[in-house]
């Protein structure tokens, strides 16, 4: 549409941007033109979520620089990006719940009462809240409170509110994922009223189903460089998911060969929606189970219900070839699952105790007698652990949260592994932890698997999943879609399963 | 391990360098602060609130509060006095004191624990319901207090040392092994900085709550015995403020509102601030309108003080 004008509306050129022992962003060049939906697609840890810091002034780029409307323009705060027009809305909500629709539209920009700069001009703000929602063709009434609301419907006064500040680049960080198939299609007719109108969209999303849909061009990122970037009318499916995944498979993954014995843990049409379908899986003895989705897909949920967490509507599970109810994290402990969650900092790890503290946490009643702890087990046991697990840590009695991520996420597991349980089930295990530790995270599940351990490996991280896993479930908007085995298990398989796509053709 | 500086020890021991630069200026200022018959007072009357502290260092360590230890004073020492009329058993009065610090302690965890109600308004609401009941109880009369046992705790010695101090030395010493060398202790710090983490760990995190506010009521029971045998008489109004003087001695004491960091060694200290400052203000005729002044000053100041201390410490 825009190719006609001689500038782009905005162009990145050559960005660079290093984080200690990472190269996150490699010489990226990125163009928007006005009236366009430009996709940004690629793997967890492209670099996409780096650009789109780097454009709304959170971070500071090392090299190349930001041309708008064909000018260099300095973008070093979030504020200076609302200045050009740059909106994005984040995955997270950033809504006020108590306040009104209108009173979060306008947050950022309060119309006041005239010659009363102090006092807020409530009609103002109601009637330029409505003619913003109408300008996008929804119906939402504006002096309802935000809590409210849909998340479909509190998504869309996200976008309300970047509008409320002249917003000439929208960027939307995975904005349907929360969202059901009715719900996106009236997101997309919010974004074809935007478009229409000359503002530039940057998409950002894993669901290439829907990317294909509502973009004009895709720009595929990674390792942090440009792949390709082109009109979506000359891309297949297939194309961009070979691009996304690249690279082959290194020697990070040597799972050991190991003999699967009995089954431990199976899942039989477990309910996790009152409406939903059911999930079965069996994980035997020295195996280790992917469970592959993008994020949100269900997987997690999925987790967390095997561990008592989250409410099971129906089905079974069945451990060891007996029914078991898990109605609590204490009884999954005791029947012998083990859960790595997904982020160790809220849900991992006690930041403010010690490594040997948090070790323990899980071994407690093995380390005292009569409810007073021995020091002396505590210290046998953790520094067993740290030697097993090679956790790099000045002393035991650190605190947690002074070490770097792979070390505390090695702190996770050692608590884990003091509790030695049939099953382990691990949620995102090398989320943020540099390449060294994921090696060695991966040398630990072998290991697992050949102590005869069932394992569940949780990942949004498709070349992790398949390089690791024995077998692996796609998941996709809470179903099972898919089960891959042997050499029908590739990254491109898990890829188009895991957007949406079908099983067969390639 | 980290070597020490002379920072480490101003963070380790901000607050101790606090309270010794009072008693040194009170000592200055005037003679008979130094004295051990003015120390054994001070001890006394930190006796009660240090009782009250050191259960509310366990609260607030799993990050809770527990608002309602005042009125659990004045309930448990009505209660105890009842029971003495009624009966003339003395032991029994104490047993009584301290069921009504546990009831309303159970009373307090259960809400907290298993309703997930904050525990600001459970034990806002306990306390009303505590002083509301006392009240009805006594129709608002003090009731007199007359036994050799009451006697001996209120005005007694051992090896010259004043009973209440011994028994506050004792709890000091229990739940300080308690938090540091228990499995109960551990997880009082581990709820206190993740609960979630903890639950995720197979602990049973409500039960443990509900334990350490069961705590906190049989502390205020005790604190209680203590009270009414100083005065030999139960006041429907004792303890009127008890909670939030607490609550300083905690804070002072280093531990975090938030949970999960300090210890009851802190609060002592925090206690003996109080308790130092009060008596000292006494001692130099301050008037007693001026006194809750001054300890706000002092509580605001020392607390300033003492992050100052921290976050040089930090940013090393």
């Amino acid at each position: 549409m825009g190719d006609t004008k001689d500038a782009p509306l905005l162009a990145m050129q050559g960005i660079s941007k290093s984080f200690p022992g990472v190269k996150a962003l490699d010489r990226v060049d990125f163009q928007l033109w006005p009236g366009e939906v430009h996709a940004l697609v690629g793997e967890n840890g492209a670099g996409k979520s780096t650009l789109i810091k780097i454009l709304a002034g959170v971070y500071s780029m090392d090299s190349g620089q930001t041309l708008i409307d064909g000018k260099p323009v300095d973008i070093s705060s979030p504020r200076q990006a609302s200045k050009y027009g740059i909106s994005v809305v984040h995955q997270e909500f950033t809504l006020v719940p108590q306040m009104t629709v209108a009173e979060n539209i306008m947050l950022s920009d309060m119309p006041s009462r005239p010659g009363l700069r102090l006092l807020v001009d409530k009609k103002a703000m109601v009637s330029g809240a409505r003619d913003i929602l109408d300008d996008l063709g929804v119906d939402i009434s504006v002096s309802s409170p935000v809590r409210s609301l849909t998340v479909a419907e509190q998504q869309i006064v996200e976008v309300a509110k970047a509008l409320s500040r002249k917003t000439r680049i929208l960027v939307m960080d995975e904005p349907t994922a929360a969202l059901s198939n009715v719900e996106v299609e009236r997101l997309f007719k919010v974004i074809q009223t935007l478009v229409s109108k000359g503002m530039a969209v940057v998409y950002i999303s894993h669901k290439l189903d829907e990317v294909f849909r509502i973009s004009d061009r895709l720009t595929v990122l990674r390792d942090g460089r440009v792949i390709s970037s082109s009109p979506i009318s000359r891309l297949t499916r297939n194309e961009v998911v070979k691009q996304m995944v690249g690279r082959e498979l290194t020697g990070m993954y040597d799972k050991p060969e190991v003999s699967i014995g009995r089954p431990v843990l199976e899942a039989r049409d477990l309910l996790l929606d009152p409406i939903g379908q059911g999930i079965s899986f069996k994980v035997h003895e020295g195996e280790v189970l992917g469970i592959a989705g993008l994020m949100g897909a269900g997987q997690i949920k999925l987790a967390r219900a095997l561990f008592g967490i989250e409410r099971v509507y129906g089905g079974e599970v069945i451990l060891r070839g007996k029914p078991m109810r898990i109605s609590s994290p204490a009884k999954a402990v005791e029947t012998g699952i083990g859960l790595v969650t997904e982020n160790r900092k809220e849900e991992g790890l006690v930041q403010l105790l010690s490594v040997s503290k948090n070790i323990t946490l899980t071994v407690l009643d093995a380390v005292s007698h009569m409810g007073v702890l021995s020091s002396r087990a505590e210290a046998d046991i953790v520094s067993d652990k740290i030697r097993d697990l090679d956790i790099k840590t000045p002393s035991p009695k650190q605190i947690v949260r002074n070490l770097s991520g792979g070390n505390q996420q090695k702190v996770v597991l050692a608590k884990w592994l003091a509790v030695d349980p049939d099953v382990m089930i691990m949620c995102e295990p090398t989320r943020g932890i540099d390449v060294g530790a994921k090696a060695e995270i991966y040398r630990l599940i072998g290991e697992m698997a050949r102590n005869g351990k069932a394992v569940l490996l949780i990942s949004s991280e498709i070349p992790e999943i398949v390089g690791m896993s024995d077998k692996v479930v796609v998941m996709h908007s809470g179903r099972v879609v898919g089960e891959l085995t042997g050499a029908g298990c590739t990254q491109e398989a898990v890829l188009r399963l895991a957007t949406g796509g079908s099983a067969v053709g390639a | 391990m980290e070597p020490k500086s002379f920072i480490d020890v101003l963070r380790r021991f901000g607050m101790a360098f606090i309270l010794l630069a009072m008693i040194i200026a009170l000592s200055f200022m005037n003679p008979r602060f130094f004295t051990i018959s003015n120390f054994l007072t001070i001890m006394r009357q930190v006796a009660i609130n240090g009782a009250l502290a050191a259960g509310m260092t366990m609260v607030i360590l799993t990050g809770g509060i527990d608002l309602s230890v005042g009125g659990t004073v004045a309930l448990a020492g009505c209660f105890a006095a009842g029971a003495l009329h009624a009966t003339g058993n003395s032991w029994l009065a104490v047993l009584v004191a301290l069921g009504v610090g546990l009831i309303i302690g159970s009373v307090n965890g259960f809400f907290v624990s298993y309703t997930k109600l904050p525990p600001f308004i459970v034990t806002l609401a306990t306390l009303a319901l505590a002083r509301g009941f006392t009240l009805v109880y006594t129709e608002g009369r003090p009731l007199l207090v007359d036994a050799p046992l009451f006697d001996m705790i209120g005005g007694g010695f051992v090896a010259g040392i004043p009973v209440p101090v011994l028994i506050v030395a004792m709890v000091y010493i229990v739940v300080g092994f308690v938090l540091n060398q228990t499995k109960f202790g551990r997880l009082v710090y581990a709820i206190g900085g993740n609960e979630q983490a903890c639950r995720l760990s197979g602990i049973n995190v409500e039960r443990n709550k509900m334990l350490v506010y069961m705590w906190c009521g049989f502390l205020a029971g005790l604190s209680s015995v203590i009270l009414t045998s100083r005065l030999l008489s139960a006041q429907p109004t004792a303890g009127t403020g008890y909670e939030l003087d607490a609550i300083a001695a905690v804070i002072l004491g280093g531990t975090s509102l938030s949970g999960g960091e300090g210890g009851v060694r802190g609060t002592l200290v925090g206690a003996f601030i109080i308790g130092v400052l009060a008596n000292g203000l006494n001692l130099l005729n301050v008037s007693p309108f001026y006194q809750d002044v001054a300890k706000g000053a002092v509580i605001l100041a020392a607390v300033l003080m003492d992050k100052a201390f921290h976050s040089t410490a930090d940013s090393r």
